[in-house]
């Protein structure tokens, strides 16, 4: 069977948020994905970020390409739509769904062949667009669902489950963002909760496109000792840079954050996510800063992770095309038909 | 020879990039305020400088609006194809050409009479600059037809003020360019010719336009908000026009922020999958598109198909396969465009027939879209998209409401017990669906993978096959929705055409042709795919039946043949696929030829 109903267990001790929802309320179907998946630990951090935030689980709108980790909007989020696209073009659909309504919370779900390999274009162009969106890469190395075939980010050297080694260089989604225009470009290590969590939620919440690369490995075809993406591998050459806390638009700022290493920036909505740096020496609004910082340590093959770059004044989709801030999809008809005097007029340029 | 009013055929060779178009335009459009029924084509080539482009405009006292296959006045503004044009003007015809330079002794015509005007010596002594002399030559030549042809000369120039309403320096310019022409064909040859004009009053009521603008100002009346598009000939003027009606007519006046949104996407997978996230979410959408652009779209056309997602494209036909030939006009997506993408899929076509057709069928596609919950193509091409045509003034209800279809509202869903995304309740295989962000009720997963009724993930063959089987029957449904056919017919003939699309003004003048030999033919229009009912009666009670279509496979008789019970004998092919409009001449000799021979009765 490929489709289980979560059995629904009220459990009244449960801690509530501020909608009197649990966590429970933002899970979804079980599981079909292998036991020790990286993707369903990523799973529950979204799960844990979006109770947090006190969204209503409706007004988002989830969104995956093809591929184990694209097949995760089904584990969570029960209330809210979701859409399964096809391979590597959750962009697009992504882009159109925003066009129509840009009130509502998008939340991307990808893999790396989904949108390193396929969407590589789709991926890149609705990140220049800055569409209002978290997008979270779930990335393995491989193709988990055809059986383990290198992605695009598999590192040169990985070592394949049946002994091939890749020879090309990788696409590293985070320098691709960075390069591209990201305006918030962030990765993490699906075995990381304590980063994950308020990368997520600064994402949700940032106004644009948030890229979030989240290590996450395939537990059944890429997570041997020679992989560059296996547990072990990630854990050893993990190297934190900046961490991120994320702080709801009511709550004030606690002065530890305001002097020394603590960096907040202020969101749209007025949350605000604080920066600790972790490295003493890095300037996440710096672009050309953060490019050559990860290009260094990824010469020296660590993984550099936490919110790596945040402009919270480049514009979006919409801000940028000028639309009116209701949703187009609820305008009424009146306003959008000329009307037959209009017609009228139009066509004395046809005489 | 005899006067012949408002019945020739002008063609206009020049060199693209000239600025040629505008000059040609102003002519057509003075014989239209003449009120003299008028139709243009323009033949140019997919390249910006440098290379042949034709003009030919035919003026039809009886309305013809197909080309005729004749050209009876030739204006040569191309030495490089001055003798290929000149060898193909009708005999009797004329060709006029620049005299300034000295003309090859070989190239002439004892059938044909030449009328030389030094148009580049003229304007060269009247104009300094090099731009303004290699425009005004085309508007000196619009001058010296103007003399030949008896043109109305307050209308010409009542039309340059209003062109150049706002450069009043160019109107002058323009106005000494045509004195020259017109003084210099006054003074040296016999005015008027006896091809001439003679104003009429047959245009009234009717606008001059192409396919493409009406289209996009049907997608404004429908209300379309979301466009997503990569720009492809010949459909690029549709957004064009799209973008400009908007700026016009869809700006909240007190913010001054757009009620629209366009997206030019990084390719056409992109701008149907923006489409698709837009019909998903609600709003109406829609891509125009050609060929090569509909092909990149065929996986997610099969989603939205699978998926039931409402979406608009806009197939304006051009002649491949491949890259084929991308300014020149074809209906050969037919079959393509029926059963688009992998797996069992059936799809919703329209077919308009001209520039005011695309408007009320762009209206239709939306409200189809939204009803079926299915991608609606709308099949035009190139010669109604791109060329201007006389057709009646569009005039819009006022009562018009647009079909939304089956969606739950907020309310329906807070009062449901449970929602299911694909049971057909209705018994007319159109399920109901929910918006996202509307209610938590209305929550479920859209998948192009296999589902079952109550949308859910299935790999069982019952539960697969019941949604299947459903999407067939939603597609039956469709065939009383789309727009019926349009039928001329007699009681008691036998002899039928069936024809679609930018064929139909060829095929009327043939039916007149061959009605003054004493060959009673009907007629049949299909407008929509799957076929309506009449179309299925049309082909039941005729014995023989012409289908005349712009492609070489015969892809209208194929589908007749797939979807009709109509018997392979009775159909014979009438097929035009060399890229040019097609006209009546084909289709006269194709019917006398097999009546003669018997095929018919
Ligand atoms: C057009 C197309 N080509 C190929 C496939 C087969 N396919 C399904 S998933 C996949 C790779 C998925 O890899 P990734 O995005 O990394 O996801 P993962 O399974 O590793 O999470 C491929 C090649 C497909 N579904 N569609
Ligand atoms: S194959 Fe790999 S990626 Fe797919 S579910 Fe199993 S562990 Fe996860
Ligand atoms: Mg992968």
């Amino acid at each position: 069977m490929s489709f289980m109903q979560k059995p629904r267990v009220i459990h009244s001790k449960l801690p509530k948020n501020e909608l009197g929802l649990t966590t429970r309320d933002y899970e979804g179907s079980m599981s079909t994905l292998c036991a020790g998946c990286g993707h369903d630990s990523i799973t529950a951090a979204l799960i844990q970020a979006f109770w947090e935030l006190n969204i209503e689980p409706y007004k988002v709108a989830k969104m995956s390409g093809i591929g184990c980790s694209s097949k995760t909007p089904a584990y969570f989020l029960e209330e809210a739509h979701g859409i399964n696209a096809v391979h590597g073009r959750m962009p697009s659909i992504a882009t159109g769904a925003n066009a129509a309504d840009r009130n509502l919370y998008y939340l991307g779900v990808s893999g790396d062949g989904d949108s390193l390999s396929i969407g590589f274009g789709q991926f890149a162009h609705a990140l220049r667009r800055n569409i209002n969106m978290l997008y979270i890469i779930e990335n393995n190395g491989v193709y988990g669902l055809t059986k383990g075939q290198f992605s695009a980010s598999a590192d040169v050297g990985s070592k394949a489950k049946k002994g091939e080694v890749n020879q090309q260089p990788p696409i590293d989604p985070v320098i691709a963002a960075l390069t591209l225009g990201g305006s918030f470009v962030a990765r993490s290590f699906s075995g990381d909760k304590g980063q994950l969590v308020p990368l997520i939620k600064a994402g949700i919440m940032h106004n644009g496109f948030a890229l979030l690369d989240v290590l996450s490995p395939c537990v059944t075809f890429n997570d041997h000792e020679d992989s560059t993406k296996s547990y072990a591998h990630t854990r050893q050459f993990y190297h934190p840079a900046v961490h991120a806390d994320f702080v709801p638009q009511k709550k004030p700022i606690r002065a530890a954050y305001e002097n020394g290493e603590a960096m907040p920036v202020e969101l749209h909505d007025g949350s605000t996510v604080v920066l600790r740096k972790v490295s003493k020496d890095y300037n996440p609004t710096n672009r050309a800063h953060a490019y050559s910082y990860l290009h260094e340590h990824q010469k020296r093959g660590e993984i550099v992770t936490g919110l790596l770059y945040i402009d919270e004044d480049q514009r979006e989709m919409h801000d940028i095309s000028n639309t009116v801030s209701e949703a187009l999809r609820d305008l009424p008809y009146a306003e959008l038909c000329p009307g037959s005097a209009a017609l009228e007029e139009i066509q004395n340029l046809y005489r | 020879m005899n006067t012949r009013s408002n019945d020739f055929v002008i063609k206009i060779a020049n060199v693209n990039g000239t600025g040629s178009a505008s000059a040609n335009g102003l002519l057509m459009k003075a014989i239209f305020r003449m009120g003299i029924p008028v139709v243009g084509k323009n033949f140019f080539p997919s390249n910006i400088q440098g290379l042949p482009t034709w003009f030919e405009i035919r003026v039809s006292r009886e309305g013809y609006l197909a080309r005729s296959g004749r050209v009876d006045i030739m204006v040569a503004m191309n030495a490089q194809t001055y003798a290929r044009d000149l060898a193909d003007v009708s005999p009797g015809g004329y060709l006029l050409y620049d005299s300034t330079w000295p003309r090859d002794k070989q190239l002439t015509r004892d059938d044909v009479t030449l009328i030389g005007i030094p148009l580049a010596q003229m304007v060269n002594e009247q104009f300094e600059n090099i731009r303004a002399r290699i425009l005004m030559k085309n508007v000196c030549y619009l001058g010296a037809l103007a003399a030949l042809l008896d043109l109305d000369m307050r209308v010409l120039e009542e039309l340059l003020k209003e062109t150049f309403a706002d450069k009043q320096k160019l109107v002058a310019g323009n106005l000494k360019a045509i004195e020259l022409g017109y003084q210099y064909a006054k003074q040296h040859c016999d005015c008027p010719l006896p091809l001439r004009l003679e104003p009429m009053n047959a245009t009234a009521g009717h606008i001059m336009v192409d396919g493409n603008t009406l289209a996009a100002l049907g997608c404004v009346y429908a209300g379309a908000t979301v466009g997503a598009w990569y720009p492809i000939t010949p459909s690029t003027s549709l957004m064009d026009a799209f973008k400009e009606f908007c700026e016009r007519y869809r700006v909240d006046p007190e913010t001054g922020k757009q009620r629209y949104c366009i997206v030019q996407a990084e390719d056409e997978l992109a701008a149907i999958g923006m489409v698709l996230g837009a019909g998903w979410n609600g709003a109406r959408a829609f891509t125009p598109t050609s060929g090569p652009g509909l092909s990149l779209m065929n996986e997610f056309i099969g989603f939205a198909y699978y998926a039931e997602i409402p979406a608009v494209i806009f197939d304006v036909q051009r002649v491949g396969p491949s890259t084929g030939m991308p300014t020149r006009t074809q209906q050969a997506d037919l079959l393509f465009a029926a059963y688009a993408s992998h797996g069992d899929t059936r799809h919703v076509l329209l077919f308009p027939a001209d520039p005011a057709e695309c408007f009320h069928m762009a209206v239709a596609a939306f409200d189809l879209a939204e009803r079926l919950q299915t991608p609606v193509m709308v099949l035009s091409d190139l010669d109604i998209g791109m060329n201007d045509w006389m057709v009646p003034k569009l005039s819009w209800d006022e009562d018009y409401v647009p079909d939304r279809g089956k969606v739950y509202s907020q309310e329906q869903l807070r009062d449901m017990r449970v929602f299911h995304r694909y049971t057909d309740s209705d018994g007319d295989g159109i399920a109901y669906r929910s918006l996202p962000g509307v209610h938590p009720g209305g929550a479920y997963f859209t998948r192009g993978s296999g589902h079952n009724r109550r949308g859910a993930y299935t790999e069982d063959a019952d539960e697969y096959q019941d949604v299947l089987d459903r999407l067939r029957h939603k597609h039956d449904t469709a065939k009383a929705l789309v727009p019926a056919p349009v039928v001329h017919s007699k009681k008691g003939v036998k002899t039928g055409i069936v024809s679609i699309g930018s064929c139909d003004a060829a095929v009327r003048e043939a039916l007149d042709i061959l009605a003054r030999e004493g060959t009673e033919v009907n007629y049949l229009r299909v407008r929509g795919f799957p076929f309506n009912r009449e179309v299925e009666e049309f082909v039941e009670r005729h014995e023989h039946l012409f289908v005349v279509e712009q492609n070489r496979d015969a892809q209208l008789k194929a589908l007749l043949l797939l979807e009709t019970n109509v018997e392979r004998r009775k159909l014979t092919s009438i097929l035009h696929y060399g890229g040019m409009p097609m006209d009546s001449r084909c289709i006269v000799s194709g019917i006398s030829e097999a009546l003669a021979k018997g095929a018919a009765a």
